[in-house]
């Protein structure tokens, strides 16, 4: 350590131009920071993890026990609810079979999937592109319009639907009453309606990610594109199509999620019959009794969820590299 | 080139064939089923579908229905009381967890409090389900508790986003200019960071509030006997003869849902 | 004398250095062992292009970020570490960064109020704050409701109501159009004359620094390249960068031959000789091939670089007559005054730029080859 070439040396400046003070103040100021950074994430962390994240380990220790007789679970290690998700026992002769039961399940939560993202589809990314090209002043009220069935209850909205199909609801009566049927039409409880009502209450997850995209378009690249002598069609699938593609990614993802985990839907309009995989797993813990069998398929929910998640952050992820 | 003139429009970039009367359709029928929820529930008579003459009387019902008044009491409860631990410990999280550079952990911080948006609600439900019932057997406790906890806990995502946006937004010389006024780090923290993150953190109280107002799956797994809320009343009584008085509670609850987005947009706009 | 050299000492940085990044890949040394010490009263600004460490060196005053290495000082006393609120020392920032929540009277009454003063004297350092800048009438408006120029003010009139001791101002005027910019520039300098604070001042535009300034600190890259009054960092850059980057300057190699004191003669490759500025360091830069020193005279084989004005010479009534000669290449008349880009014989380009008087000045044209007159002491070696 040496002292300043000129001028004085008062005490306070003799450790000044000690390099390594000055390192270690920066460090322990940084380490006090991070600290604080914890400390403030704690609540937030500790209830997460105490009344979401944490249990769902639960979940997974359970799906490996026994089933206790009247529900809950007796402590002895089992794979048997693993087994049980796609095989059982026949009753009579205790050979092992394909669980066609759940399989129907696993099937039709697949496809009504993918039919209501389809359909979100077919009528979201009309809509986005009308709000997204309407003048700003009346977009902000289309774009509200969207928003608030977003946040507004889903079971109302699904009572919504409800009523209007159901044999004595508004459609029927109305067909009724106008003497177009006799009888009412059967849609409550059924895969259609099932479809339908998915449809109905997740449509704005369709449309705020494909309105999100579509408003960052930029309009004269399109014009640069008819310039160019493209026809409509070309234009929209060469030029629009894949400036739009993020938000549209985005909007199936955000449909196809909750529709393989819906629960209130399906149990509102699709009754005790049309089962979705919520109600599958519901059941274990109900009437079935089951609560290891529930637990394994909640975890096969999960990994399928997550399985279209991490597709979503795979095909996100490339595109942002191709972008730069 | 002809072939656009002779539609009679001015031809526009913007316009595509078809799209506009799909739009239109599509806020036809997301309005419509609500709209017919909305007026049914002013239905004088016993139907759900056949309009006999407009009438209170379903209101009037609902109202004094004391399973309806004792279900409203609890929702606003717990929504109040989870919106607000959610909101408190979502605005904390946000403030370390913004405007620094990525330390080791933040990554898992974030992952962590966004957790409840990724895991279908069954799954958290059923969770729940079994954790609950493990700490209710251990303990003999089985109150209010479990669902406010439940709630708190998947409300803290929704609260958390319109903070983190908001401090994210905002220009962080202020906060410097302050520590350069000689204030403390506490000082800053009251008079400037907290009166400019306040639209935030009250519109993520909004949200959390109207999230947890309108849970149906988690709060059916986890409620104790005779702790029904609102929507987890509605849903055993749709399993029975419809009459009005749903409809009637479904626009009381809507209408509470449309005024606090409203606020929330307001908030979120807010300057 | 210790003593007394301290006290006039306002804000001293002794061999800071600043490093920014700490894994050892992403590392930027933002300022590299930068020695400064700035004196009380002065009006003292650090000039640079962007990204030449002169924020930085103001937020380490400030407190905003700490050196790496070495220590300011802050009338003599080490601040080193101590957090931006214990320090005497207030910022005007580029972005004004006056609270939003805030009316313009409780922006300015901040500063105080934290201090801990007495409200009526909290409400009087306000009134003669807002009269010192001129915006009495807007006491009561938020920072929205007001134009830059006057949110320029307020910020000024904030930062200097706590009293202190020095004044950073960060590129306060980059926001302002060209004629509220001059403005500025002159009330700047009469609220420093006023109120006798310290004021340092960080630019990239060298007018500004030019028009402004005590002193100048000319930075680069980390470094500081040269202090001094205006008038000395333009008339002897003592460097390439220094040359170029205040006002414009031709650059000559040449020999540099016998140096006394601070004047020496320099050969240049067309075998004119100048006589010349020599800077302190000048020698010692090319120390490699100098032969030999004896008793402040020294005689060497160095090549150097030659700075000259383009407006410190001028063409020559004829071709013969003056020091240099080339041929034009282009004209750009400025109305005021004219430039004249030639290529001298040994094929470096040179600019001369004439005032347009109306008594027969030497007109050249396009091709034409002209004289340049030089004249004793115009010429400027640099230290590399």
């Amino acid at each position: 350590m040496s002292a300043p070439p000129s001028g004085p040396a008062p005490a306070a400046s003799s450790s000044g131009l000690d390099p390594g003070r000055a390192a270690r103040l920066a460090g322990e100021v940084a380490r006090r920071d991070i600290r604080t950074r914890w400390m403030l994430s704690l609540p937030a962390i500790a209830i997460v993890t105490a009344a979401a994240a944490g249990p769902l380990l639960i979940v997974l220790v359970y799906s490996f026990l026994t089933p206790g007789p009247y529900g809950n679970v007796e402590w002895r290690f089992s794979p048997d609810a693993w087994i049980n998700v796609v095989l059982q026992k026949d009753i009579f002769d205790d050979t092992w079979q394909w669980a066609d039961a759940h399989l129907r399940i696993f099937w039709r939560s697949l496809e009504l999937s993918f039919l209501t993202t389809a359909l979100t589809l077919v009528l979201g990314v009309p809509t986005a592109w009308f709000i997204a090209t309407r003048n700003e002043r009346t977009r902000v009220v289309w774009l509200f319009l969207i928003t608030i069935p977003f946040w507004t209850n889903l079971l109302i909205r699904t009572i919504a639907v409800m009523e209007l199909i159901r044999n004595e609801g508004v459609i029927n009566s109305a067909l009724i009453g106008l003497g177009l049927i006799e009888q009412p039409i059967q849609m409550m409880f059924t895969d259609f309606a099932i479809a339908l009502g998915m449809t109905y209450v997740y449509l704005p997850l369709m449309v705020l990610p494909v309105y999100a995209s579509i408003e960052k378009l930029d309009f004269r690249l399109v014009e640069a594109g008819y310039d160019l002598y493209a026809s409509r069609r070309k234009m929209f699938l060469r030029i629009i199509l894949p400036l739009v593609k993020p938000g549209i990614i985005a909007g199936s993802i955000l449909v196809f999620i909750p529709s393989l985990g819906a629960y209130v839907t399906p149990r509102v309009l699709g009754g005790g019959k049309n089962l979705m995989l919520g109600n599958l797993i519901e059941l274990q813990f109900g009437q079935g009794r089951n609560w290891p069998l529930g637990a394994a398929l909640a975890i096969t929910l999960m990994a399928m969820v997550m399985v279209a998640l991490l597709y979503y952050v795979h095909v996100t992820g490339r595109g942002r590299r191709w972008h730069g | 080139m002809s072939g656009w003139r002779n539609r009679g429009q001015p031809f526009s970039s913007r316009r595509i064939p078809g799209f506009a009367g799909i739009a239109l359709a599509t806020f036809a029928l997301l309005y419509a089923p609500i709209a017919i929820l909305v007026i049914y529930s002013f239905n004088a008579g016993l139907s759900i579908a056949i309009w006999e003459g407009f009438s209170l009387k379903w209101y009037v019902q609902a109202w004094n229905n004391e399973a309806v008044q004792e279900a409203t009491l609890r929702s606003l409860g717990v929504a109040s009381v989870a919106a607000t631990v959610a909101t408190l410990a979502a605005t904390m999280a946000a403030l370390a967890t913004t405007r620094t550079r990525p330390f080791r952990g933040m990554t898992a911080i974030y992952t962590l409090i966004n957790q409840p948006l990724m895991v279908p609600e069954i799954v958290t439900a059923v969770a729940l389900l079994i954790f609950f019932a493990i700490i209710k057997v251990a303990t003999g406790y089985t109150g209010i508790v479990y669902l406010v906890a439940a709630h708190t806990a998947f409300c803290i995502p929704f609260a958390y986003l319109p903070i983190r946006a908001r401090l994210e937004s905002m220009d962080l010389s202020l906060e410097r200019a302050a520590a350069d006024l000689y204030a403390t780090p506490w000082m800053t923290f009251r008079r400037v960071t907290l009166p400019l993150l306040w639209p935030g953190i009250m519109a993520g109280f909004m949200l959390a509030f109207v999230i947890s107002l309108d849970d149906v799956v988690i709060t059916e797994f986890v409620k104790s006997a005779g702790q029904e809320t609102l929507p987890t009343y509605m849903l055993g009584q749709i399993r029975r003869v419809m009459t009005p008085e749903v409809n009637a509670i479904s626009t009381a609850l809507l209408l509470a849902g449309v005024v606090f987005v409203t606020l929330f947009f307001a908030l979120s706009r807010k300057r | 004398m210790h003593d007394m050299a301290v006290e006039a000492r306002a804000v001293e940085a002794r061999a800071v250095t600043k490093i920014f990044g700490s894994d050892d890949s992403a590392e930027v040394t933002a300022l590299d062992d930068v020695t400064v010490s700035i004196r009380e009263n002065e009006f003292f600004t650090l000039l640079g292009p962007s990204g030449c460490g002169k924020t930085t060196l103001l937020r380490l005053i400030a407190g905003f970020d700490h050196p790496t290495r070495g220590e300011i000082r802050l009338h003599g006393e080490d601040i080193s570490h101590l957090p931006p609120y214990q320090r005497r020392v207030n910022t005007v920032f580029q972005s004004y960064a006056l609270f939003p929540h805030m009316t313009v009277a409780e922006n300015i009454a901040f500063g105080p109020e934290m201090l801990g003063q007495p409200r009526a004297e909290v409400a009087r350092t306000v009134d003669e704050m807002l009269g010192l800048v001129r915006m009495e009438e807007f006491s009561a408006r938020r920072p929205e409701q007001i134009s830059g120029g006057q949110q320029q003010r307020v910020a000024l009139a904030r930062a200097l109501a706590a009293h202190p001791r020095v004044l950073l101002l960060d590129e306060p005027l980059s926001a302002l159009d060209l004629k509220l910019r001059k403005e500025m520039q002159i009330e700047l300098k009469r609220l420093q004359h006023e109120t006798g604070i310290t004021f340092v001042f960080v630019t990239h535009d060298q007018e500004e620094a030019l028009t402004m300034s005590d002193r100048i600190a000319v930075m680069n890259a980390g470094r500081i390249l040269q202090i001094g009054a205006p008038r000395e960092i333009y008339d002897h850059p003592a460097e390439r960068f220094v040359a170029n980057f205040i006002g414009e300057s031709n650059l000559l190699r040449g020999e540099l031959g016998v140096v006394t004191s601070a004047t020496g003669t320099v050969t240049l490759s067309s075998g004119v000789t100048l006589s010349a500025s020599v800077p302190d360091g000048a020698v010692r830069a090319g120390a490699g091939r100098t032969s030999g020193q004896t008793s402040g005279q020294t005689s060497s084989q160095t090549l150097v670089n030659v700075a000259i004005r383009p407006e410190h010479v001028q063409l020559a009534a004829s071709p013969d007559a003056g020091t240099l000669s080339g041929r034009v290449e282009n004209v750009v008349y400025f109305g005021t005054d004219t430039l004249y880009h030639l290529r001298l014989v040994t094929g470096e380009p040179f600019t001369v730029r004439m005032q347009n008087t109306r008594d027969g000045s030497p007109d050249a044209r396009i091709g034409d080859t002209v004289g340049v007159s030089i004249r004793a002491g115009v010429a400027q070696v640099l230290q590399d």
